[in-house]
């Protein structure tokens, strides 16, 4: 998924004396990367919401309209559902991924040889590319020719695809599949990080494993969760390479995000105006999001004793 | 200034970049890459002898239209580079190239609605005098082949390359082990649904995901029903056209189609550009198959002993109902052929090496006899003298015939209407198929669309 990006990196100078001298070097670092950003963000960003207020089919004249495109935009059927997609693929992607990933994170965390060993088996769907992953499981899920036809396996013969419910849960699970170990490496490293005399005071104290996971491990890793919840609530406004392969957002429109459908009105449909409305709807909904998320982070930005 | 303060700007401008770079990141995973386009060389510039041609690739075509460019270069006419794309790909690409004026001198195309849609920017230039110089271009030409080229009574466009209409493929072999006959009607139609489907069998193989699939049945349907007449209507943008009677009959028999399990199961997530939609047919999953002429090479390449047994039946799509139909028999849909037009940002030599190309090598005799060989029929009269007797010949007469003689040969709705209408028809199509809305709702949302 193209959506992924670095985890922010945090506020390792706020430890250290001579603060000012060292915020100054930070601001002179970002100097590179925000001029790269103006000029791949800012000014595209601003090209489309210029674009949004236009009709263009890509080729002739840009006419301006008003606000015509946005009236159409925003009274479309399409929108809602299309919404309602993206906000359901939001919610799935968070509820499912977050506490597997937590699992997994915490179990690989642990220092034995077979959990290492077992850490990488994980990792793997995360070398793959979405389209490979997208085309391969298109193919195990093929009605005629897919696992279940070729196992004679009753309950893989579905209409995975072609049946909207089952399509869209499909989706889920790939999507799954594919960032969960993203995200428990994530929380690998968080857990590696809590120091062990924590544990070791509350193993005196005589509170078992569950009871240390919960009081312990799981409020250590409160601000991991905010960066990963980040990037996965984020990330999923924009999924699109794994559905436009798999289903192309059918059967119908059963998985037609917001992305997806900026796409088809924008690329496929000839409409410009359009697609760049929904592309702004998109920026909007993201930034909001992100705002929202660090909100509820808090401003602190370490690791409790760490 | 205060240290705390500028971190956080940071931090905030910091956590802002993932949000906005995953919006760009999803435009530009999406988009076209202007870079590439850019550096497949341009028509604005260069100038002199040399123009360019981009065009699709893809075995056997691609050999063929490569090999006519190398002729022409190694005549002295002058020379033409040619680019190749992937279907998708350059649907894409080409819009954005004549968008910034870096198209290339030679348009390939598909003519009607994407072709008006040039013409109203102004890229490509008219081809009347061209033709009045060259009247025979014109004549040896299947008249059918014109339509596409036509926008508001000049032609914009040379027709090139081969006929491929849409055909009624069967498989004999399921067909004698059933003991069925190709259907003469729809109530045939709908007996066969049934008579299959109690064999385990599936009636009818379709590859739903890519939805202009599906389309080629509702063109099929409302031509015989309601006659040509009614798309005519919609093509030209009359409000409410698609309030004809035939349009509703059409929509219904479709979903009795669908709810008598008509198509293969899954259906809907069967994509035509993976072939799937063919390998069901060719391996006797299901018994019959309305599909593109362009199908037989890879059904003759890849179905094992259907085309080289004789196992392959085909056919024109049947008669609705011969007592009521308003629509030709002989009628087909498809594509009447392929659109070579000559960019107007083009310099005045690219655009005279262009029309020396047209008129020297274009659908020449060597050419003719490529497109013959790869099971294809060109739209030229009397192509039909290359068939030879060869293994091809029986195919190849029939779909000359089917050409030649149709009453109306009507393009494919997808390529007639403009891109922002087709996109509307095929996401409503879908959803028909899927029962997912009614035929009044099917009805109501077309007329909505109409003129866009």
């Amino acid at each position: 998924m193209t959506a992924l990006a670095p985890p922010v990196v945090k506020g390792s100078t706020t430890t250290g004396g001579g603060g000012a001298v060292k915020g100054a070097t930070v601001t002179w670092m970002a100097l590179p990367a925000l001029i790269m950003f103006t000029i791949f963000g800012v000014i595209p960003l601003l090209g489309v919401l210029l674009l949004s207020f236009t009709s263009w089919n890509g080729i002739g004249a840009i006419n301006f309209n008003g606000i015509n495109s946005w009236r159409t935009v925003l009274s479309d059927p399409a929108l809602p559902h299309a919404l309602w997609i993206t906000f359901k693929i939001m919610i799935f992607t968070w509820v499912i991924q977050t506490p597997a990933s937590i699992l997994i994170g915490v179990f690989m965390a642990g220092h034995q040889r077979y959990r290492e060993f077992l850490a990488t088996l994980f990792f793997i769907p995360l070398l793959l590319s979405s389209a490979a992953i997208a085309v391969a499981y298109k193919a195990l899920l093929d009605p005629n020719f897919g696992l279940g036809a070729g196992l004679h396996l009753a309950f893989l013969t579905q209409d995975w695809l072609g049946n909207g419910t089952l399509a869209f849960w499909v989706v889920m699970f790939i999507v799954s599949w594919q960032f969960i170990p993203f995200h428990s490496l994530i929380y690998q490293g968080a857990v590696r990080q809590i120091p062990t005399s924590m544990y070791e005071a509350a193993m005196l104290d005589g509170a078992g494993r569950v009871r240390t996971f919960w009081s312990i491990t799981l409020p250590q890793l409160r601000y991991v969760m905010v960066t990963s919840s980040t990037l996965m609530i984020v990330g999923s406004l924009t999924f699109f390479d794994v559905i436009f392969v798999l289903t192309a957002g059918g059967p119908a429109d059963a998985t037609r995000n917001l992305a997806l459908d900026m796409y088809i009105r924008g690329f496929q449909g000839n409409q410009m105006g359009l697609a760049s409305a929904i592309a702004t709807i998109l920026v909007v909904i993201g930034l909001a999001l992100a705002l929202f998320l660090r909100r509820i982070g808090g401003s602190g930005s370490q690791l409790e004793g760490a | 200034m205060d240290p705390k303060t500028s971190r956080r700007s940071f931090l905030s401008l910091a956590l802002g970049v993932p949000v906005a770079g995953a919006a760009l990141a999803a435009c530009g995973s999406s988009g076209p890459s202007s870079s590439a386009a850019g550096g497949a060389s341009g028509g604005g510039g260069g100038g002199g002898n040399s123009a360019t041609f981009w065009f699709l690739s893809g075995q056997p075509q691609q050999a063929v239209r490569e090999d006519t460019v190398k002729r022409f270069n190694a005549s002295g006419g002058g020379t033409i580079t040619a680019t190749e794309f992937q279907n998708d790909a350059y649907k894409t690409k080409i819009k954005t190239a004549l968008g910034a004026g870096q198209g290339p001198t030679i348009i390939w195309g598909w003519g009607g609605g994407g072709l008006a849609e040039d013409v109203k920017a102004g890229q490509v230039i008219a081809l009347d005098d061209w033709f009045a110089a060259n009247p025979d271009q014109k004549t040896r030409r299947f008249p059918s082949s014109f339509g596409a080229a036509t926008v508001n009574g000049k032609i914009y466009a040379l027709p090139a390359e081969t006929v491929t209409p849409i055909i009624f493929y069967y498989n004999k072999k399921v067909f004698d082990k059933v003991g069925a006959q190709p259907p003469k009607s729809w109530a045939d139609i709908m007996t066969l649904v049934e008579k299959f489907n109690s064999a385990g069998v599936a009636p009818f193989s379709l590859g739903g995901q890519s939805r202009w699939t599906n389309m080629m049945w509702l063109e099929f349907l409302l031509d015989r029903i309601g006659g040509p007449g009614v798309f005519q209507k919609v093509f030209e943008g009359k409000k409410d056209a698609w309030s004809d009677p035939a349009v509703k009959d059409m929509l219904t028999k479709v979903q009795d189609l669908v709810k008598a399990n008509g198509f293969i199961k899954g259906f809907s997530s069967i994509t035509a550009d993976s072939n799937a939609d063919l390998a069901v047919f060719y391996t006797g999953k299901a018994a019959m198959m309305v599909h593109g002429a362009w199908t037989y090479g890879t059904m003759k390449q890849s179905g094992g002993d259907l085309v080289s047994g004789g196992h392959l039946g085909y056919m024109n799509f049947p008669p609705v109902d011969p007592a009521t139909d308003k629509g030709d028999p002989t009628d087909t849909v498809g594509n009447p052929g392929q659109y070579y037009s000559i960019s107007s940002k083009a310099t005045k030599q690219q655009q005279d090496v262009a029309k020396k190309f047209f008129s020297t090598t274009v659908l020449d005799d060597t050419e003719i006899q490529k497109w013959v060989a790869t099971g294809a029929v060109p739209l030229v009269q009397g192509s039909d003298k290359y068939f030879g007797s060869g293994p091809d010949a029986d195919w190849l007469k029939f779909n000359y015939d089917i050409a030649s003689k149709a009453k109306v040969f009507a393009q494919s709705w997808d390529q007639a209407l403009s891109p922002t209408q087709a996109e509307t028809l095929l996401d409503n199509i879908a959803k028909l198929f899927q029962l997912s809305i009614t035929p009044d709702q099917w009805i109501a949302n077309m007329n909505g669309a109409i003129g866009s």
